[in-house]
């Protein structure tokens, strides 16, 4: 069964719709992961109420959040063989190994503690609880930099040989510590933790906005905006390095997302137009003379390859790249900007009271999700036509499968993943409704652990004194929904 | 030895072998849980149910994550045939523990008849994961059509009477796993109803295992052949006598109303027939052909990652058996969840 080409275009739309979806939820772990550590040790360290109660209002979140990162990932983890059977063949000698690390060093030490930081504070105690959740957040993050290593070393591959069409491995260092890696890991991480930041920013002033005195979404917000105005100028700076890199490697992908056809000296910056891959022209393009060389060459009559000097089938896809890289970039300003908007109310010691920035933060809660899912479509589609960049073709990577099984199996993907996220979204959404509060039980630190319940959540048909420790509880209007 | 000597692909193999037994006896409990939805209604019963897996539900499945993505790592050629010939089957399990695992968060979440959907959702993807594992495995042991390096079967060629016998037997098998999960974690008219339950999938279970093996020689001659030749005698001569003694010791486990031992020789009886089924299938990783040595990965590549397993799996045992005593016990009502 030779693979057609409607075959290749439907596992490619499935890849690409499942990859989408799951890496939507690791970025938030990642993102959340680090931020509960982060709350538990501050709660630990000043024994104030109010990180304990914005860590449980969290907890209850991450749950869910991981719940379907994991089930997703577990999909992905196969769909190399189902759909990619040439590359997993092929690759395989390489790609095998770095994920078999993600799975030994990653999603053991996660899963292994993720028991313990759901459900065990009573049974361990604070302090041991409090490694649980450093050690998942730690989780989180080797599971990055495996999966990073391995997707950089698509995008800009070393440290192999070919023999017979398959690729070996020569040297893992190089393999691992590709061209592309360390920019990727950094902007990568950072994106996570953007994007959890302006939604925790979102949910914080969503709250404010309806009572500017609770003390928890007031934590949340001012959190969250010392997050903007610091990591987001970092991660425009990042952003750029991480251009000029792909810039030696990959330039190609390069000028398709920036929409050059054209090599001339003074390489002008388009700012909007419409690639047209028939006419190699972009269209309507508006551009600022000189500033493309300034940010890509660092100097002003420097010059980088158009897309017309890479034959016609070495092309990515221009207008998608286009738009999505401006999306993201253009968000990443604006996370900046509302960054350094918050400095100077802050500085007026008018934060929590001026209520156009918690509607602007509301409004940005989505941005770092949407930010981080432009720019892998950027990565991604601006490999193409390659999965392994200048060494093995798309096409020579799909699994002898004929188009209506890719077809049918993309069908029930669609539909599980439609119902699926939708419920997800719909039981987020309700959680981060309820207004975090202070009046949440906690046990005092130095209090025995079986004191008291510690993780907020709708426990099930509790005992009255049971769930008077319970943060949904406390809300009466919750009460009679959750049970 | 240096490294050069060393077989690296048997190691392999018997890592590989290990993280699928470590899977189908750890997660096979806990989808049993969800199988068993289907006789126990009662609202307050489910919760403690789930709950009494909810913590360690995660790191049962990473074996199978372990399972996919070392196949992947250390016999790429196997993966690569294996998981299209037996795309809709795996597709279907995959598609079910997507339901499955979020129905443990979403059925607490949701309200009114939300909950019983999700309820719904849990109990068919844990029927339905465990069928297709039962497919799946059916599917190998029958073999795999290939040409060069790649599957040339046709679309249906996973589905057969044996293929579906081996799924019911996996269905029935978790479900007697998740009955003696249950009678060690809970107390009271549950526990009672566990032990009953876990009565007559013993039954059930030991008159498939005798049909499954009786029909896995007639599928192909070499089966036959590769079970009674010399030394594979010397295994599968005891194994039935084994198997008897096994199942004499869990009714005795069960009549005298011990706690932990009725899952133990469950395991047992698993353990064994895992042991069958590797005798069958040795030395072949995609019978009828392709060898676990023909589809090893190049030697740098099982060196590379046999020095991360060696250090990480001896800890990872470690503390999956300390998130495990976290929370042993009996459950009580009310307790778990967050
Ligand atoms: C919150 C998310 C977020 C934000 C605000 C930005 N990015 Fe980004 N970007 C990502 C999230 C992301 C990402 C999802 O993490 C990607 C995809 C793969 C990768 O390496 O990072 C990415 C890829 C990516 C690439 C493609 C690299 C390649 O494939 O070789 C470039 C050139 C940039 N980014 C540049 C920028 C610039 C100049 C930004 C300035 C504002 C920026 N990004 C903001
Ligand atoms: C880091 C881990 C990742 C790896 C190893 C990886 C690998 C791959 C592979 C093998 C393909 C199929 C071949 C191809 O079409 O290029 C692909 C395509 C794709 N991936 Fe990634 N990917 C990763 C992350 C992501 C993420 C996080 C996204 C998020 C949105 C993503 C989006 C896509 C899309 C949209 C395609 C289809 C692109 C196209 O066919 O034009 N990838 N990727
Ligand atoms: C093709 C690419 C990918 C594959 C095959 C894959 C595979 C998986 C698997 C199997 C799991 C479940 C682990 C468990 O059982 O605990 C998982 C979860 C996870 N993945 Fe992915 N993944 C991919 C892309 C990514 C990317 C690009 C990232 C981030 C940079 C990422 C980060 C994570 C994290 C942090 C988790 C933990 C669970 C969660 O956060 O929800 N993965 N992934």
């Amino acid at each position: 069964m030779p693979p057609s080409v409607d075959a290749l275009f439907l596992a490619r739309a499935q890849f690409g719709f499942t990859i989408a979806f799951h890496i939507i939820f690791p970025a938030m772990s990642i993102g959340l992961a680090s931020y509960l550590a982060v709350l538990e040790g501050a709660w630990l360290v000043t024994g104030k109420p109010v990180y304990l109660a914005v860590f449980r209002y969290w907890l209850t979140i991450f749950a869910v959040v991981f719940g379907v990162g994991v089930v997703s990932g577990l999909v992905m983890s196969y769909e190399f063989g189902t759909n990619w059977a040439g590359f997993a063949y092929r690759a395989g000698p390489i790609v095998g190994p770095l994920m078999g690390y993600e799975v030994l060093t990653a999603f053991f030490l996660e899963s292994g503690f993720l028991g313990v930081m759901l459900f065990g504070m009573k049974r361990v105690g604070p302090r041991l609880h409090f490694l649980a959740t450093a050690l998942v957040a730690i989780g989180t993050l080797m599971s990055a930099f495996w999966i990073l290593a391995v997707n950089s070393w698509m995008q800009t591959p070393q440290g192999f040989t070919m023999v017979d069409g398959r690729f070996f491995p020569a040297d893992w260092l190089s393999i691992i510590f590709n061209p592309s890696f360390p920019y990727r890991l950094v902007h990568m991480v950072l994106a996570a933790y953007l994007s959890v930041a302006f939604i925790v920013g979102a949910v914080g002033a969503w709250h404010l906005l309806r009572d500017s005195s609770n003390e928890p979404a007031r934590l949340m917000a001012s959190m969250a905006l010392w997050m903007a105005c610091i990591v987001a100028p970092i991660q425009i700076v990042a952003g750029d390095q991480h251009g000029v890199n792909t810039l030696k490697h990959q330039p190609a992908k390069i000028a398709a997302l920036e929409g050059d056809w054209e090599s001339k000296p003074g390489q002008p910056l388009i700012l909007f137009g419409m690639p047209n891959m028939k006419t190699e022209t972009t269209d309507y393009a508006v551009e600022i003379p000189h500033l493309g060389a300034l940010i890509l060459t660092h100097t002003w009559n420097g010059s980088i390859k158009g897309l017309k000097e890479f034959a016609p089938a070495d092309r990515p896809f221009s207008p998608l790249i286009f738009w999505t890289f401006r999306i993201m970039v253009g968000l990443g300003v604006l996370m900046a900007l509302t960054g350094f908007a918050s400095l100077a109310l802050r500085a007026r010691h008018s934060l929590y009271r001026a209520r156009w920035l918690h509607r602007l933060m509301v409004a940005m809660g989505p941005s770092g999700l949407i930010a981080l899912l432009c720019g892998w479509t950027v990565t991604e589609v601006g490999r193409q036509p390659y999965t392994v960049y200048g060494h093995l073709r798309t096409v020579d990577s799909v699994s002898p499968i004929a188009a209506p099984g890719v077809a049918t199996s993309l069908a029930a993907f669609g539909v599980v993943y439609l119902i699926v996220f939708g419920a997800a979204m719909v039981f987020l959404l309700r959680l981060m409704a309820r207004p975090p509060s202070l009046a949440t039980e906690g046990p005092a630190k130095d209090k025995p652990h079986r004191s008291a319940g510690i993780t907020p959540g709708p426990a099930q048909r509790q005992p009255a004194s049971a769930s008077s420790d319970n943060a949904l509880s406390q809300d009466p209007r919750h009460d009679s929904r959750h049970d | 030895m240096t490294a050069a000597t060393i077989d690296l692909p048997l190691i392999w193999a018997a890592i590989l072998a290990f993280a699928v037994l470590a899977y189908v006896l750890l997660d096979g409990f806990d989808l049993g849980v969800g199988i068993l939805f289907a006789v126990e209604r009662n609202r307050d019963d489910r919760d403690l149910m789930v709950n009494s897996i909810a913590p360690v539900w995660d790191g049962n499945e990473t074996w199978l994550v372990l399972g996919g993505g070392g196949l992947f790592a250390v016999f790429p050629l196997a993966y690569s045939i294996i998981l299209p010939a037996l795309y809709p089957p795996i597709i279907a399990m995959l598609l079910a523990l997507v339901f499955r695992g979020v129905a443990f968060e979403f059925r607490f979440r949701a309200t009114g008849p939300g909950r019983m959907w999700w309820d719904v959702a849990f109990f068919s993807g844990s029927v339905m994961a465990a069928l297709c594992q039962g497919l799946v495995l059916g599917g190998l042991l029958q073999g795999i059509h290939v040409e060069g390096v790649s599957y040339s079967g046709g679309w249906w060629d996973w589905l057969t009477g044996f293929t579906v016998l081996c799924g019911l037997a996996v269905i029935v098998g978790y479900a007697l796993l998740g009955s003696c999960w249950l009678i060690w974690r809970t107390e009271g008219p549950l526990h009672e109803r566990c032990r009953r339950y876990a009565r007559s999938m013993a039954v059930a279970v030991l008159a498939l295992i005798v049909v499954v093996t009786l029909w896995t020689p007639m599928l192909q001659g070499s089966l036959a052949e590769r079970w009674f030749r010399w030394p594979a005698i010397a295994f599968t001569a005891p194994v039935p006598i084994l198997l008897v003694l096994l199942a004499a010791g869990f009714w005795r486990s069960l009549s005298a109303r011990r706690h932990v031992l009725p899952l133990l020789f469950a395991y047992g009886i698993f353990i064994l027939c895992y042991a069958g089924l590797l005798i069958s299938l040795y030395p072949n990783l995609v019978p009828p052909a392709i060898s676990f040595r023909d589809a090893a990965a190049p030697h740098s590549s099982l060196l590379f990652l046999l020095v991360g397993a060696a250090i990480t799996v001896p800890l990872i045992l470690g503390y999956t058996v300390y998130a495990y005593s976290v929370f042993k016990g009996k459950m009580r009502p009310g307790e778990g969840y967050h």
